[in-house]
């Protein structure tokens, strides 16, 4: 068999296994469907009209920008923007943070009670503190995601350098690797199975934090703000709409993610299956 | 090459400081391969630990070419017992042999030409894109071995180097070592506790006494070469020397160093038996 032809019957394998676990889907939405249609309920509109008003909302762009409206890209990218700025500043803090203290005794001695304190604090309990501090703006939603998702990357890089097998380090420094290669070479490739369950864990985070924060802050825009002006206005459907694309958006992040890890740390999942 | 004064070395301290080196003086010049034996437990992994460095000793001087070492020698390469932990898992074969030769100022294509040339040594080009994990306990070992050579360090130190494979392998992998030690001129520590091994692969064998271990014995092996593993094992010289070591080990030096260099090849053990070494009977 040729190349193409075994990457086609695998092709036709995998489509056949997403087809097997996602036919339970449509079956919901359906049945879903039939039943808010029978029932009549303001609180429950069907799916149809949910996806109609979504459309009317977010979805009326060219093809060109992928549907995308004025409305949808003036909620997305502030929304967006302040998820994914939020959660690389935690993870560059929470890793070089997390490293110093997993790498250094004398370190990790003075601070682990104030991380131990620090993250049984709720996130959300700071909003009122970050909105005073930071008047309701960017600087509040991005403070809010940053002390609420920094936690996970910060234990999970201590926990990581912390534990680097000794004769990994031991083999480095015999065959003279600096302490800069120490730690790009050895010691964050031993840590990042752990630094990585740290990120995807503190990426769903980012986003629960995202639309608290933009429900109880002032804005004016993003999707969570979307999601508490369709209420207020008694727009059921949009609000609906609203909770299923942050359904959506947070299955996208998670699986995107995923990807990344797997590629990544292809060596680990290899060598853990091995042995 | 390396020279070993009065080393002492003590862990802890208080009533539960334990003395693993209560002293020990050596010296071993260059292009030697020189095999330190002892008790289980008696301090050799940290006396070669603290010739690579990674141990500070507590008292006495470990001289590299004349220079005292603090730090890890820039010349020296370790292979260590436990592979499947030195090597690392997340770089393919290649990279883990190529990895220590950026200290060595080559460049990328260098460092690959130069990890190529080490797998050819060993063995293993064609394993050179795998991963450790994808290959056996013995070949791992030889990626790491493959890795000191790369390095083309003055001194190799190899920590109980054949431990953890099986009796076929070690034997190849004894034999390895001798042929790659032709080619490279290196000068070799082999830390074992197999006394058949010592005696095989050295041209010295260094007896350690249990902790707190101090040099019992230092023995100069007169075995032809080029060794083979079954006739050089049923020389009388192998033999005799072979229990010699042995009786040493076990603490029960009937003969004292300096008298059992005058203690003539032959003995009364058949050459023909090999005596397990457990059962030899003094």
């Amino acid at each position: 068999m040729t190349n193409t032809a075994v990457r086609g019957v695998r092709w036709a394998g995998r489509a056949r296994g997403l087809a097997v676990r996602l036919w339970t889907v449509p079956v919901v939405v359906a049945v879903w469907e039939v039943a808010a249609r029978a029932v009549e309920s303001v609180y429950f509109p069907p799916p149809s009209a949910i996806l109609a008003r979504l459309r009317e909302l977010w979805f009326s762009g060219p093809p060109a920008r992928l549907f995308l409206s004025d409305a949808a890209i003036a909620d997305f990218v502030p929304s967006l923007g302040h998820l994914f700025g939020g959660w690389a500043l935690a993870c560059l803090g929470g890793i070089a943070l997390g490293v110093a203290i997993g790498r250094s005794r004398t370190l990790a001695g003075y601070v682990d009670p104030l991380i131990e304190f620090g993250r049984a604090i709720p996130p959300p309990t700071l909003i009122p503190l970050f909105i005073v501090l930071f008047k309701a703006d960017t600087r509040m939603q991005l403070a809010t995601i940053v002390y609420g998702v920094i936690w996970p990357v910060l234990v999970n890089s201590v926990d990581g350098a912390r534990y680097v097998d000794r004769l990994h380090i031991e083999t480095a420094r015999v065959f003279g690797l600096s302490r800069a290669e120490r730690l790009v070479m050895v010691i964050l490739p031993a840590a990042a199975p752990k630094i990585f369950a740290g990120l995807r864990l503190s990426l769903s985070l980012a986003l629960i934090l995202m639309v608290v924060a933009e429900l109880v802050g002032s804005a004016t825009s993003g999707i969570g703000y979307e999601l508490i002006y369709t209420q207020q206005n008694f727009d059921l459907p949009g609000m609906w709409g609203t909770i299923a694309v942050l359904g959506v958006l947070g299955f996208l992040l998670n699986s995107s993610f995923l990807v990344v890890e797997r590629r990544t740390l292809s060596w680990h999942r290899r060598a853990g299956r091995k042995g | 090459m390396l020279d070993v004064v009065n080393l002492t070395h003590t862990y802890g301290s208080g009533p539960d400081a334990h003395r693993a080196l209560g002293g020990i003086d050596l010296k071993v010049s260059e292009g030697e391969l020189v095999c330190v034996v002892g008790p289980s437990g008696c301090g050799k992994s940290t006396l070669l630990r603290s010739i690579a460095g990674l141990v500070r000793p507590t008292g006495g001087e470990v001289r590299v070419k004349g220079r005292p070492v603090s730090g890890t020698p820039d010349d020296l390469a370790v292979v260590f017992q436990d592979y499947s932990r030195s090597l690392f898992p997340w770089l393919s074969v290649r990279d883990n042999v190529a990895l220590p030769l950026r200290r060595r100022g080559l460049d990328r294509a260098a460092r690959r030409a130069a990890a190529a040339e080490a797998l050819a040594a060993v063995s293993l080009e064609s394993a050179a894109a795998k991963y450790p994990w994808q290959l056996s306990g013995g070949m791992q070992q030889r990626v790491a071995i493959a890795r000191a050579l790369a390095y083309r360090p003055s001194l190799l130190l190899m920590d109980e180097p054949f431990g953890s494979v099986d009796a076929q392998t070690r034997e190849d992998l004894e034999d390895l070592v001798l042929a790659v030690r032709g080619h490279h001129r290196m000068t070799i520590v082999l830390i074992t506790h197999d006394i058949d091994e010592s005696v095989y692969v050295g041209d010295r064998v260094v007896v350690l006494t249990r902790a707190p271990a101090v040099v019992a014995a230092d023995l100069r092996v007169d075995l032809p070469g080029p060794r083979d593993q079954i006739a050089t094992r049923e020389l009388p010289a192998f033999v005799h020397l072979r229990a010699e070591v042995s009786r040493l080990v076990r603490g029960r030096p009937e003969f004292g160093p300096e008298e059992f260099n005058t203690v003539p090849p032959h003995t009364t053990t058949s050459p023909l038996v090999k005596t397990p070494s457990h059962l030899t009977k003094e």
